[in-house]
């Protein structure tokens, strides 16, 4: 603890040696260069660090594409330790647990947002909000567990061969997916001008047509927005989901039950085996291929929500 | 009302602020206490153990004892499965790696690539439980009959007279050792020509601990552990090597023997001939006192077998 504190002198006293000069040196012209400088610098940076993160994803997961025929590649067995390198079954689990989220979360988390912006009183809204904000400070460990101790059981006695289905992650993945779907919705209805609802109400719409014709279109970027960012979550969770989705690389078929299968993800599988894999192995880059897997489909999903978000607002004469 | 929103917002940042604030200082002491604690000790050296999770609660109480033993020597002991202690060792991030299979061709392959030569130590031996949920009325089953069902060429538990309901296979990750061993063992039948692999629907559990909750509370499940893994909340089957053989409970006696058609030999690899505290530890390991510990843990000494 002594040494932590001389340490922290030391270090308070080199940062006064450096700023007392520069305080000197810098007239008020050069510090607001400097300081836009430094701000222009931040501003890049976030996009230099995506690039050299794609190139690394790059560098060490295209010998995957390259090595693996694709057919292969995209064949529906994977068993690395024998060669069987099918990222098919780890895709399609994804997909499946991720829309098995979009779709328990979006209704929900809109509504509830809907409840807390237009029809809930002060008083509810000010013990739901900061509830619903603690929801979203919940370590998602701790919901996996919980998703693997209480939610499971209670999936497989629905009738399911075991509790660990992709219905489960489903259901956890949505549950961490809400919070930020609710407060984010809740911001953009809080946006919408007060003066659309008045007028609305003036014309003598009731406030089910207020909210549904005018309070939502008006909103509804932001609204794509919060989903967006839910989904994002969503899709990238990895512990929570390797706990109670069973972690079967298998395709179930098509069909009412299919949530109610185990399915592997792809996060799932790149945290389970990163660990076991030499560096530099066929295996290894076959774990980075699926990292680029998993960028290229969110990005995918990200291009095709902003460009229907942009043709609704061009559709609307770019009114909002 | 935009101002009492805001003025909320910022209240309950300030709270989350001074939370990590709070929670970083703590930290900080931790850590600085935990150095300070060390350096009086004056812990000369530190092992870097890591690897099998059906070793680590024998390794754990391996490095606990020895403190006493040894109190300069600060051993380190994570789990993480067989493949992750041997491609630790290989990426020359430990010092001693855990395993409960033999390191394979390949992995000896690239070891030598990083200049580095694994030097194998038999440790303990462990019998292979295979367990179900204690609502399941099968009691023993054959190696092949295992193998047909972990291949998903049996299904239904009726065919090995059980009830008629779907057998829910559950094993460990491709990375655990134990699970190297049932492939090559049970569901190639030791056989090296046989490319048999798992059943697709087959679940992959990250933990020892996963199997024995889920074989615990799913009546169709079927798992295998490490005995040492096993609980009162699971139900051991007796095994036979052929239909012809007689079934067999695992323990430590009929691991010993041989009775038991799954018993195998734990590892600790080296990167080379072991030199100073290394040697010593794993010495002391392999004496009396190291194999007291093992059969108090539910494995197998080396020296009955």
């Amino acid at each position: 603890m002594a040494n932590l504190n001389d340490f922290a002198k030391a270090r308070t006293a080199q940062i006064a040696l450096r700023v007392r000069p520069m305080g000197i040196w810098l007239r008020r012209g050069r510090l607001e260069t400097l300081i836009e400088l430094l701000i222009r610098l931040s501003g890049v940076s976030t996009i230099v660090i995506v690039g050299l993160i794609f190139l690394f994803l790059l560098r060490e997961g295209l010998p995957a594409f390259l090595d693996i025929p694709l057919r292969q590649l995209f064949g529906s067995r994977w068993y690395p330790i024998e060669g069987f390198y099918g990222i098919w079954p780890l895709l399609v689990g994804s997909l499946v647990v991720t829309a098995g989220a979009i779709v328990i979360a979006v209704p929900l988390g809109l509504t509830t947002a809907v409840y807390l912006g237009e029809i809930a009183p002060v008083w509810q809204r000010e013990i739901l909000k900061p509830l619903i904000e603690v929801l979203a400070g919940i370590p998602s460990i701790v919901l996996g567990f919980l998703g693997w101790v209480a939610l499971a059981p209670i999936i497989q006695s629905l009738g399911a061969p075991t509790g660990l289905t992709a219905l489960t992650g489903s259901l956890i993945l949505a549950y961490m997916a809400l919070p930020t779907i609710i407060s984010i919705s809740e911001d953009a209805l809080y946006a919408v001008p007060k003066e659309y609802r008045d007028g609305a109400l003036a014309i003598g719409a009731t406030q089910w047509q207020t909210i549904w014709r005018v309070v939502l279109p008006a909103a509804r970027s932001g609204l794509a927005m919060a989903v967006m960012l839910g989904i994002g979550r969503a899709i990238g969770e990895t512990m929570a989901v390797m706990m109670v989705t069973g972690n079967a690389a298998f395709i179930p078929d098509l069909g009412l039950d299919l949530p109610l299968h185990p399915v592997r993800t792809m996060t799932a599988t790149i945290a389970a085996e990163m660990g076991e894999v030499a560096q530099g192995s066929l295996h290894y880059n076959v774990l980075f291929g699926i990292g680029i897997v998993l960028f290229v489909v969110t990005f995918a999903i990200n291009l095709v929500a902003g460009r229907l978000v942009g043709s609704v607002v061009r559709r609307r004469g770019g009114q909002l | 009302m935009i101002e009492t929103d805001d003025k909320a917002r910022r209240g309950t940042a300030w709270i989350a602020a001074l939370l990590a604030a709070l929670l970083a200082l703590a930290a900080l002491t931790g850590c600085a206490s935990r150095t300070a604690g060390d350096t009086a000790r004056g812990a000369a050296r530190a092992i870097q153990n890591k690897g099998s999770d059906t070793l680590v609660n024998v390794a754990l109480a391996w490095a606990e004892a020895y403190q006493k033993v040894a109190p300069d020597v600060a051993i380190a002991v994570t789990g993480g499965g067989s493949g992750t202690g041997i491609a630790a060792l290989i990426n020359g991030t430990v010092d001693i790696a855990n395993a409960s299979r033999e390191i394979k061709s390949d992995e000896i392959a690239a070891a030598r690539a990083q200049g580095i030569e694994p030097v194998e130590f038999v440790v303990a031996i462990d019998a292979l439980a295979i367990i179900v949920n204690h609502h399941n009325p099968v009691d023993r089953l054959t190696l092949p009959q295992l193998a047909d069902i972990f291949t998903g060429r049996i299904t239904n538990w009726k065919e090995v007279g059980g009830r008629d309901a779907p057998i829910v296979l559950v094993s460990r990750e491709s990375n655990s050792g134990t699970h190297v061993y049932f492939l090559e063992e049970v569901v190639r039948l030791g056989d090296p020509n046989n490319r048999d692999i798992f059943a697709a629907h087959t679940l992959m559990m990250p933990s020892s601990v996963g199997i024995t909750s889920e074989v615990s509370r799913n009546p169709n499940a079927i798992g295998y552990d490490g005995l040492g893994y096993v609980t009162a909340e699971e139900k051991v089957i007796a095994v036979a090597r052929d239909a012809s053989s007689p079934y067999v409970l695992p323990a430590v006696e009929t691991a010993a023997d041989g009775s038991y058609p799954l018993a195998r030999n734990l590892f600790m690899y080296t990167a080379g001939q072991p030199s100073d505290e290394i040697a010593a530890y794993l010495d002391w390991i392999r004496g009396p006192e190291g194999q007291a510990i093992v059969k108090a843990l539910g494995f197998v000494p080396v020296t009955e077998n």
